[in-house]
Protein backbone atom coordinates (compact mmCIF):
# COMPACT_ATOMS: atom_id res chain seq x y z
CA UNK A 1 0.00 0.00 0.00
CA UNK A 2 1.05 3.45 -1.04
CA UNK A 3 1.59 6.45 1.25
CA UNK A 4 -1.64 7.95 2.01
CA UNK A 5 -1.89 11.94 2.04
CA UNK A 6 -4.27 13.03 4.62
CA UNK A 7 -5.49 16.65 5.23
CA UNK A 8 -7.76 18.19 8.27
CA UNK A 9 -11.29 16.24 6.69
CA UNK A 10 -10.25 12.97 6.20
CA UNK A 11 -7.99 12.73 9.27
CA UNK A 12 -10.57 11.28 11.61
CA UNK A 13 -11.37 8.39 9.17
CA UNK A 14 -8.23 7.78 8.07
CA UNK A 15 -6.15 7.67 11.19
CA UNK A 16 -8.51 7.75 14.41
CA UNK A 17 -10.69 5.30 13.22
CA UNK A 18 -8.42 2.97 11.64
CA UNK A 19 -8.34 -0.11 12.16
CA UNK A 20 -4.59 -0.78 12.96
CA UNK A 21 -1.60 1.32 13.99
CA UNK A 22 -0.84 5.01 11.90
CA UNK A 23 2.14 6.22 11.15
CA UNK A 24 1.61 9.82 10.64
CA UNK A 25 4.49 11.81 8.67
CA UNK A 26 4.04 15.59 9.44
CA UNK A 27 6.23 17.11 6.52
CA UNK A 28 5.88 20.08 4.42
CA UNK A 29 7.49 20.69 0.75
CA UNK A 30 10.21 23.62 1.56
CA UNK A 31 11.66 20.67 4.43
CA UNK A 32 15.06 19.32 3.08
CA UNK A 33 14.85 16.13 5.37
CA UNK A 34 11.06 15.44 4.88
CA UNK A 35 12.25 14.78 1.70
CA UNK A 36 15.02 12.22 2.39
CA UNK A 37 12.10 10.74 4.85
CA UNK A 38 9.72 10.30 2.53
CA UNK A 39 10.89 7.20 -0.05
CA UNK A 40 11.67 5.39 3.01
CA UNK A 41 8.06 5.55 4.55
CA UNK A 42 6.85 4.60 0.90
CA UNK A 43 9.37 1.93 1.11
CA UNK A 44 7.82 0.76 4.49
CA UNK A 45 4.18 1.22 3.37
CA UNK A 46 4.96 -1.28 0.16
CA UNK A 47 6.48 -4.01 2.48
CA UNK A 48 3.98 -4.17 5.52
CA UNK A 49 0.99 -4.11 5.57
CA UNK A 50 0.00 -4.48 9.46
CA UNK A 51 0.33 -0.24 9.80
CA UNK A 52 -0.81 2.35 7.52
CA UNK A 53 1.46 5.38 6.93
CA UNK A 54 -0.03 8.58 6.10
CA UNK A 55 1.18 12.21 5.14
CA UNK A 56 0.11 15.13 6.50
CA UNK A 57 1.62 18.83 5.13
CA UNK A 58 1.76 20.90 7.85
CA UNK A 59 1.34 23.96 5.81
CA UNK A 60 -1.84 22.93 4.59
CA UNK A 61 -3.07 21.96 7.65
CA UNK A 62 -2.21 24.18 10.43
CA UNK A 63 -4.58 22.98 12.64
CA UNK A 64 -3.87 19.43 12.91
CA UNK A 65 -0.35 20.33 13.15
CA UNK A 66 -1.50 22.48 15.73
CA UNK A 67 -3.15 19.93 17.81
CA UNK A 68 -0.44 17.64 17.66
CA UNK A 69 2.40 19.95 18.95
CA UNK A 70 4.18 19.70 15.99
CA UNK A 71 7.25 22.26 16.08
CA UNK A 72 9.87 20.91 13.47
CA UNK A 73 9.63 18.42 11.01
CA UNK A 74 10.04 15.40 10.00
CA UNK A 75 7.86 14.98 12.31
CA UNK A 76 6.55 11.06 12.93
CA UNK A 77 3.62 10.05 15.30
CA UNK A 78 2.45 7.02 15.75
CA UNK A 79 -1.38 6.43 16.52
CA UNK A 80 -3.20 3.81 17.71
CA UNK A 81 -6.99 3.39 18.12
CA UNK A 82 -7.13 7.48 18.52
CA UNK A 83 -4.55 7.52 21.06
CA UNK A 84 -0.77 8.76 20.14
CA UNK A 85 1.69 5.84 21.42
CA UNK A 86 5.04 7.07 19.80
CA UNK A 87 6.86 9.99 18.68
CA UNK A 88 10.32 11.23 17.03
CA UNK A 89 11.51 14.28 15.77
CA UNK A 90 14.56 14.33 12.52
CA UNK A 91 15.47 12.05 9.85
CA UNK A 92 15.99 8.87 10.62
CA UNK A 93 16.75 5.37 9.00
CA UNK A 94 14.31 2.56 7.93
CA UNK A 95 15.54 0.54 11.01
CA UNK A 96 14.80 3.16 13.62
CA UNK A 97 11.19 4.38 11.61
CA UNK A 98 9.85 0.50 12.21
CA UNK A 99 11.57 0.01 15.74
CA UNK A 100 8.99 2.91 16.49
CA UNK A 101 6.11 0.81 15.14
CA UNK A 102 7.23 -2.43 17.04
CA UNK B 1 36.44 -7.19 4.27
CA UNK B 2 36.10 -4.10 2.26
CA UNK B 3 38.85 -2.43 0.87
CA UNK B 4 38.22 1.30 2.63
CA UNK B 5 35.11 1.98 4.93
CA UNK B 6 33.70 5.56 5.22
CA UNK B 7 32.03 6.88 7.97
CA UNK B 8 29.72 9.29 7.41
CA UNK B 9 27.63 9.92 4.59
CA UNK B 10 28.10 14.02 4.32
CA UNK B 11 29.40 15.63 1.34
CA UNK B 12 33.09 14.78 2.34
CA UNK B 13 32.08 10.90 3.01
CA UNK B 14 30.06 10.59 -0.30
CA UNK B 15 33.25 12.13 -2.42
CA UNK B 16 35.55 9.96 -0.84
CA UNK B 17 33.15 6.91 -2.24
CA UNK B 18 33.57 8.76 -5.37
CA UNK B 19 37.10 8.76 -5.81
CA UNK B 20 37.75 5.54 -3.92
CA UNK B 21 35.64 3.67 -6.32
CA UNK B 22 36.88 5.36 -9.40
CA UNK B 23 40.27 3.64 -8.19
CA UNK B 24 38.41 0.42 -8.25
CA UNK B 25 38.06 -0.16 -4.29
CA UNK B 26 35.25 -1.60 -2.80
CA UNK B 27 33.50 0.74 -0.64
CA UNK B 28 31.25 0.41 2.52
CA UNK B 29 29.62 3.81 3.52
CA UNK B 30 28.04 3.90 7.11
CA UNK B 31 25.48 6.38 7.80
CA UNK B 32 23.48 7.12 10.99
CA UNK B 33 20.84 8.78 9.40
CA UNK B 34 20.35 9.82 5.76
CA UNK B 35 22.38 10.59 3.38
CA UNK B 36 23.48 14.07 2.73
CA UNK B 37 24.71 15.58 5.89
CA UNK B 38 23.85 18.70 7.43
CA UNK B 39 24.08 20.52 3.50
CA UNK B 40 20.19 19.19 3.58
CA UNK B 41 18.75 21.90 5.59
CA UNK B 42 20.01 24.08 3.30
CA UNK B 43 17.05 25.80 0.99
CA UNK B 44 19.92 26.66 -1.48
CA UNK B 45 23.38 26.63 -2.43
CA UNK B 46 25.29 29.34 -4.25
CA UNK B 47 28.38 28.75 -4.03
CA UNK B 48 29.48 25.55 -5.16
CA UNK B 49 31.49 25.73 -8.41
CA UNK B 50 29.08 24.97 -11.50
CA UNK B 51 26.37 25.28 -9.56
CA UNK B 52 24.43 28.98 -9.53
CA UNK B 53 21.58 27.69 -7.05
CA UNK B 54 20.71 24.60 -6.21
CA UNK B 55 18.67 22.73 -3.22
CA UNK B 56 20.75 20.84 -0.32
CA UNK B 57 18.74 17.83 -1.07
CA UNK B 58 19.21 18.46 -4.68
CA UNK B 59 22.57 18.49 -4.35
CA UNK B 60 22.89 15.76 -1.63
CA UNK B 61 20.99 13.19 -4.25
CA UNK B 62 23.10 13.98 -7.01
CA UNK B 63 26.20 12.98 -5.07
CA UNK B 64 24.59 9.90 -3.47
CA UNK B 65 23.45 8.98 -7.12
CA UNK B 66 27.36 9.52 -8.58
CA UNK B 67 28.54 7.22 -5.43
CA UNK B 68 26.42 4.46 -5.86
CA UNK B 69 26.49 4.12 -9.95
CA UNK B 70 29.74 3.78 -9.58
CA UNK B 71 28.89 0.83 -6.81
CA UNK B 72 29.80 2.00 -3.61
CA UNK B 73 27.47 1.10 -1.06
CA UNK B 74 25.76 2.37 1.89
CA UNK B 75 23.95 0.86 4.79
CA UNK B 76 22.30 3.52 7.42
CA UNK B 77 23.59 2.39 10.34
CA UNK B 78 25.50 4.50 12.92
CA UNK B 79 28.65 3.33 13.77
CA UNK B 80 30.05 3.11 17.79
CA UNK B 81 33.71 2.37 16.83
CA UNK B 82 36.48 1.59 15.58
CA UNK B 83 39.45 -0.84 16.22
CA UNK B 84 42.55 -0.95 14.61
CA UNK B 85 44.22 -4.68 14.22
CA UNK B 86 47.05 -3.00 12.39
CA UNK B 87 46.25 -4.02 8.18
CA UNK B 88 42.55 -4.77 9.39
CA UNK B 89 40.32 -2.16 10.69
CA UNK B 90 37.08 -3.59 12.50
CA UNK B 91 34.45 -0.78 12.28
CA UNK B 92 31.31 -1.86 14.96
CA UNK B 93 28.12 -0.08 14.18
CA UNK B 94 24.71 -0.33 16.27
CA UNK B 95 23.73 -3.88 13.71
CA UNK B 96 27.02 -5.52 12.95
CA UNK B 97 30.68 -5.05 12.33
CA UNK B 98 32.12 -4.79 9.46
CA UNK B 99 36.15 -5.16 7.82
CA UNK B 100 38.42 -2.94 5.81
CA UNK B 101 42.06 -2.30 5.45
CA UNK B 102 41.23 2.02 5.60
CA UNK B 103 38.58 3.74 7.25
CA UNK B 104 38.04 7.51 5.98
CA UNK B 105 36.32 9.13 9.32
CA UNK B 106 33.72 11.94 7.76
CA UNK B 107 31.16 12.46 10.49
CA UNK B 108 30.86 16.18 10.33
CA UNK B 109 29.65 18.20 13.11
CA UNK B 110 26.11 18.50 14.95
CA UNK B 111 24.65 21.32 16.33
CA UNK B 112 26.24 22.06 20.09
CA UNK B 113 23.81 21.77 22.84
CA UNK B 114 22.90 24.15 25.76
CA UNK B 115 23.67 21.28 28.57
CA UNK B 116 20.30 21.96 30.43
CA UNK B 117 18.15 19.56 31.95
CA UNK B 118 15.14 18.51 29.45
CA UNK B 119 16.90 19.82 26.46
CA UNK B 120 16.88 16.83 24.59
CA UNK B 121 13.57 15.59 25.49
CA UNK B 122 12.18 19.51 24.46
CA UNK B 123 13.62 19.10 20.49
CA UNK B 124 10.53 19.30 18.85
CA UNK B 125 8.48 20.59 21.54
CA UNK B 126 9.81 24.06 21.43
CA UNK B 127 13.63 23.42 21.41
CA UNK B 128 15.18 23.76 18.06
CA UNK B 129 18.94 24.26 16.52
CA UNK B 130 17.64 25.36 12.82
CA UNK B 131 15.53 28.67 12.69
CA UNK B 132 15.18 28.20 8.81
CA UNK B 133 13.97 24.78 9.51
CA UNK B 134 11.61 25.89 12.26
CA UNK B 135 10.76 29.18 12.58
CA UNK B 136 7.23 28.78 10.84
CA UNK B 137 6.01 27.06 13.47
CA UNK B 138 6.51 29.96 15.79
CA UNK B 139 4.04 32.33 13.97
CA UNK B 140 3.21 35.04 15.89
CA UNK B 141 4.68 33.29 19.47
CA UNK B 142 6.96 34.58 21.26
CA UNK B 143 10.57 33.05 21.26
CA UNK B 144 14.07 33.02 22.66
CA UNK B 145 17.27 32.49 20.47
CA UNK B 146 20.31 31.12 22.61
CA UNK B 147 23.90 32.83 21.34
CA UNK B 148 26.19 35.86 20.45
CA UNK B 149 27.85 34.93 17.10
CA UNK B 150 26.34 35.72 13.79
CA UNK B 151 24.14 32.71 13.48
CA UNK B 152 22.37 33.85 16.73
CA UNK B 153 22.26 37.26 15.22
CA UNK B 154 20.77 35.80 11.61
CA UNK B 155 18.16 33.72 13.16
CA UNK B 156 16.59 36.68 15.76
CA UNK B 157 16.66 38.71 12.86
CA UNK B 158 14.70 35.97 10.70
CA UNK B 159 12.74 35.05 13.80
CA UNK B 160 11.49 38.62 14.01
CA UNK B 161 9.35 38.44 10.64
CA UNK B 162 7.49 35.62 12.16
CA UNK B 163 7.23 35.75 16.17
CA UNK B 164 6.00 38.20 17.80
CA UNK B 165 8.47 38.87 20.26
CA UNK B 166 12.36 37.69 20.15
CA UNK B 167 14.58 38.00 22.94
CA UNK B 168 18.39 37.66 21.70
CA UNK B 169 20.32 35.92 25.10
CA UNK B 170 23.84 35.70 25.24
CA UNK B 171 26.47 35.41 27.86
CA UNK B 172 29.33 38.44 26.81
CA UNK B 173 28.84 41.86 27.56
CA UNK B 174 28.51 42.29 22.68
CA UNK B 175 27.52 40.21 20.20
CA UNK B 176 30.66 39.32 18.44
CA UNK B 177 29.00 40.63 15.35
CA UNK B 178 30.34 44.02 14.18
CA UNK B 179 27.58 46.05 13.35
CA UNK B 180 25.07 43.56 15.01
CA UNK B 181 23.49 45.45 17.18
CA UNK B 182 22.65 48.26 15.10
CA UNK B 183 20.86 45.69 12.56
CA UNK B 184 18.73 44.21 15.89
CA UNK B 185 18.18 47.64 16.72
CA UNK B 186 15.97 48.22 13.39
CA UNK B 187 13.49 45.89 14.89
CA UNK B 188 11.38 46.41 17.46
CA UNK B 189 10.65 43.03 18.78
CA UNK B 190 14.03 41.51 19.01
CA UNK B 191 15.04 42.32 22.95
CA UNK B 192 18.35 42.16 23.49
CA UNK B 193 19.77 40.30 26.59
CA UNK B 194 23.70 40.87 27.16
CA UNK B 195 25.34 39.16 29.77
CA UNK B 196 22.77 36.28 30.56
CA UNK B 197 22.45 32.30 30.80
CA UNK B 198 19.67 29.77 30.36
CA UNK B 199 19.36 28.37 33.48
CA UNK B 200 16.03 26.35 33.29
CA UNK B 201 13.35 25.35 30.51
CA UNK B 202 10.24 25.17 31.91
CA UNK B 203 8.10 22.70 30.37
CA UNK B 204 4.67 20.71 30.89
CA UNK B 205 4.59 18.89 27.19
CA UNK B 206 5.90 21.81 25.59
CA UNK B 207 8.34 24.09 26.37
CA UNK B 208 5.94 27.25 28.24
CA UNK B 209 9.30 29.07 29.55
CA UNK B 210 12.53 29.52 30.13
CA UNK B 211 14.88 31.00 33.30
CA UNK B 212 17.41 33.56 32.61
CA UNK B 213 19.87 34.31 35.06
CA UNK B 214 21.28 37.83 34.86
CA UNK B 215 24.84 39.21 35.89
CA UNK B 216 23.88 40.37 38.95
CA UNK B 217 22.60 37.11 40.22
CA UNK B 218 18.25 37.53 39.52
CA UNK B 219 16.45 35.39 37.74
CA UNK B 220 13.72 36.34 35.32
CA UNK B 221 10.69 34.03 33.70
CA UNK B 222 10.67 34.55 29.90
CA UNK B 223 7.40 33.17 28.61
CA UNK B 224 8.20 31.89 25.29
CA UNK B 225 7.37 28.65 23.14
CA UNK B 226 10.70 28.40 20.81
CA UNK B 227 14.10 28.61 22.06
CA UNK B 228 16.67 28.69 18.66
CA UNK B 229 20.23 27.49 20.04
CA UNK B 230 22.70 28.90 18.49
CA UNK B 231 25.95 28.22 20.13
CA UNK B 232 28.16 26.60 17.47
CA UNK B 233 28.47 23.43 16.01
CA UNK B 234 30.40 20.50 17.64
CA UNK B 235 32.49 18.31 15.57
CA UNK B 236 31.39 14.29 15.76
CA UNK B 237 34.93 12.88 16.83
CA UNK B 238 34.27 11.61 20.38
CA UNK B 239 33.58 7.90 19.27
CA UNK B 240 37.01 7.60 17.69
CA UNK B 241 39.01 10.23 20.32
CA UNK B 242 41.20 6.61 21.02
CA UNK B 243 42.72 6.89 17.46
CA UNK B 244 42.56 10.15 16.32
CA UNK B 245 44.04 12.96 18.01
CA UNK B 246 41.82 15.67 18.64
CA UNK B 247 42.10 19.44 20.12
CA UNK B 248 40.61 20.93 22.66
CA UNK B 249 37.15 22.09 20.64
CA UNK B 250 37.50 17.98 19.90
CA UNK B 251 38.29 18.54 16.18
CA UNK B 252 40.80 16.29 14.45
CA UNK B 253 43.91 17.52 14.41
CA UNK B 254 44.86 16.74 10.71
CA UNK B 255 47.12 18.14 7.73
CA UNK B 256 45.59 18.53 4.33
CA UNK B 257 46.75 15.02 3.62
CA UNK B 258 43.69 14.21 6.18
CA UNK B 259 45.96 11.50 7.77
CA UNK B 260 45.23 11.13 11.86
CA UNK B 261 47.72 9.51 14.58
CA UNK B 262 46.50 5.65 13.35
CA UNK B 263 48.23 4.60 9.93
CA UNK B 264 45.49 3.55 7.88
CA UNK B 265 42.50 5.62 9.46
CA UNK B 266 41.65 9.11 8.01
CA UNK B 267 39.90 11.95 8.29
CA UNK B 268 37.93 14.27 5.85
CA UNK B 269 35.19 17.18 6.43
CA UNK B 270 33.65 19.22 8.93
CA UNK B 271 35.52 17.30 11.94
CA UNK B 272 38.64 18.61 10.66
CA UNK B 273 40.41 21.15 11.78
CA UNK B 274 40.45 23.89 8.75
CA UNK B 275 39.83 27.12 7.79
CA UNK B 276 36.63 27.39 6.09
CA UNK B 277 33.94 24.31 6.51
CA UNK B 278 32.09 24.74 3.52
CA UNK B 279 31.05 21.83 1.14
CA UNK B 280 33.94 22.81 -1.82
CA UNK B 281 36.66 22.18 1.03
CA UNK B 282 34.33 18.86 2.49
CA UNK B 283 34.65 17.64 -1.02
CA UNK B 284 38.47 18.42 -1.38
CA UNK B 285 39.14 16.32 1.81
CA UNK B 286 36.95 13.81 0.63
CA UNK B 287 39.40 13.23 -2.78
CA UNK B 288 42.49 14.15 -0.75
CA UNK B 289 41.58 11.47 1.85
CA UNK B 290 40.15 8.40 -0.52
CA UNK B 291 43.36 9.17 -2.29
CA UNK B 292 45.58 8.45 0.86
CA UNK B 293 43.63 6.03 1.40
CA UNK B 294 43.87 3.91 -1.36
CA UNK B 295 48.23 4.80 -1.39
CA UNK B 296 48.50 3.39 2.06
CA UNK B 297 46.13 -0.17 0.85
CA UNK B 298 49.02 -0.42 -1.43
CA UNK B 299 51.87 -0.69 1.36
CA UNK B 300 49.81 -3.47 3.23
C1 LIG C 1 21.73 25.26 7.11
C2 LIG C 1 23.08 25.08 6.49
C3 LIG C 1 23.37 25.70 5.28
C4 LIG C 1 24.61 25.54 4.67
N1 LIG C 1 24.83 26.16 3.47
C5 LIG C 1 26.01 25.97 2.82
C6 LIG C 1 26.24 26.56 1.53
O1 LIG C 1 25.39 27.25 0.97
N2 LIG C 1 27.44 26.32 0.91
C7 LIG C 1 28.42 25.55 1.49
O2 LIG C 1 29.47 25.35 0.87
N3 LIG C 1 28.23 24.99 2.73
C8 LIG C 1 27.06 25.19 3.40
N4 LIG C 1 26.86 24.61 4.65
C9 LIG C 1 27.99 23.86 5.26
C10 LIG C 1 28.07 22.43 4.70
O3 LIG C 1 26.79 21.83 4.81
C11 LIG C 1 29.11 21.60 5.45
O4 LIG C 1 30.36 22.23 5.38
C12 LIG C 1 29.23 20.20 4.87
O5 LIG C 1 27.98 19.54 4.90
C13 LIG C 1 30.26 19.36 5.61
O6 LIG C 1 30.26 18.08 5.08
P1 LIG C 1 30.79 16.81 5.91
O7 LIG C 1 30.60 15.64 5.00
O8 LIG C 1 32.16 17.09 6.40
O9 LIG C 1 29.88 16.72 7.21
P2 LIG C 1 28.30 16.59 7.43
O10 LIG C 1 27.57 17.29 6.37
O11 LIG C 1 28.10 17.01 8.84
O12 LIG C 1 28.01 15.03 7.28
C14 LIG C 1 28.45 14.10 8.23
C15 LIG C 1 27.58 12.86 8.16
O13 LIG C 1 28.11 11.87 9.04
C16 LIG C 1 27.06 11.25 9.73
N5 LIG C 1 27.57 10.70 10.99
C17 LIG C 1 28.00 11.39 12.09
N6 LIG C 1 28.40 10.54 13.07
C18 LIG C 1 28.23 9.28 12.56
C19 LIG C 1 28.45 7.97 13.08
N7 LIG C 1 28.95 7.78 14.32
N8 LIG C 1 28.15 6.91 12.30
C20 LIG C 1 27.65 7.08 11.05
N9 LIG C 1 27.41 8.30 10.50
C21 LIG C 1 27.69 9.38 11.25
C22 LIG C 1 26.04 12.34 9.93
O14 LIG C 1 24.75 11.79 10.16
C23 LIG C 1 26.14 13.10 8.61
O15 LIG C 1 25.27 12.58 7.64
C24 LIG C 1 25.63 24.76 5.28
C25 LIG C 1 25.35 24.12 6.50
C26 LIG C 1 24.10 24.27 7.11
C27 LIG C 1 23.83 23.59 8.43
Amino acid sequence: MAVIKVNQADFENEVLKADKPVLVDFNADWCGPCKMLGPVLEEISEQRDDVKIVSVNVDDNRELAEKYDIYSIPCIVVIKNGEEVNRHVGLIPKSAVEALIK
Amino acid sequence: MYDIIIVGAGPAGMTAAVYAKRAGKSVLVLEASGYGGQIIKAAEIRNYPTEKNISGVEFATKLYEQAEALGAEFRFEKVIGIEDKGSEKLVTTVADTYTAGAVIVATGSDSRKLGIADEDKLVGRGVSYCATCDGSFFRGKNVAVAGGGSTAVDDALYLSQLAEKVYLIYRTPKLSEEGAKEKLAEHENIVLMPECGITSLNADKKLESITVKHKDGTEENLDVSGLFVAVGRVPENQNFAKLIDLNEKGYAVSGENCHTATPGIFVAGDNRVKELRQLVTAAADGAVAATEAVKYLRTL
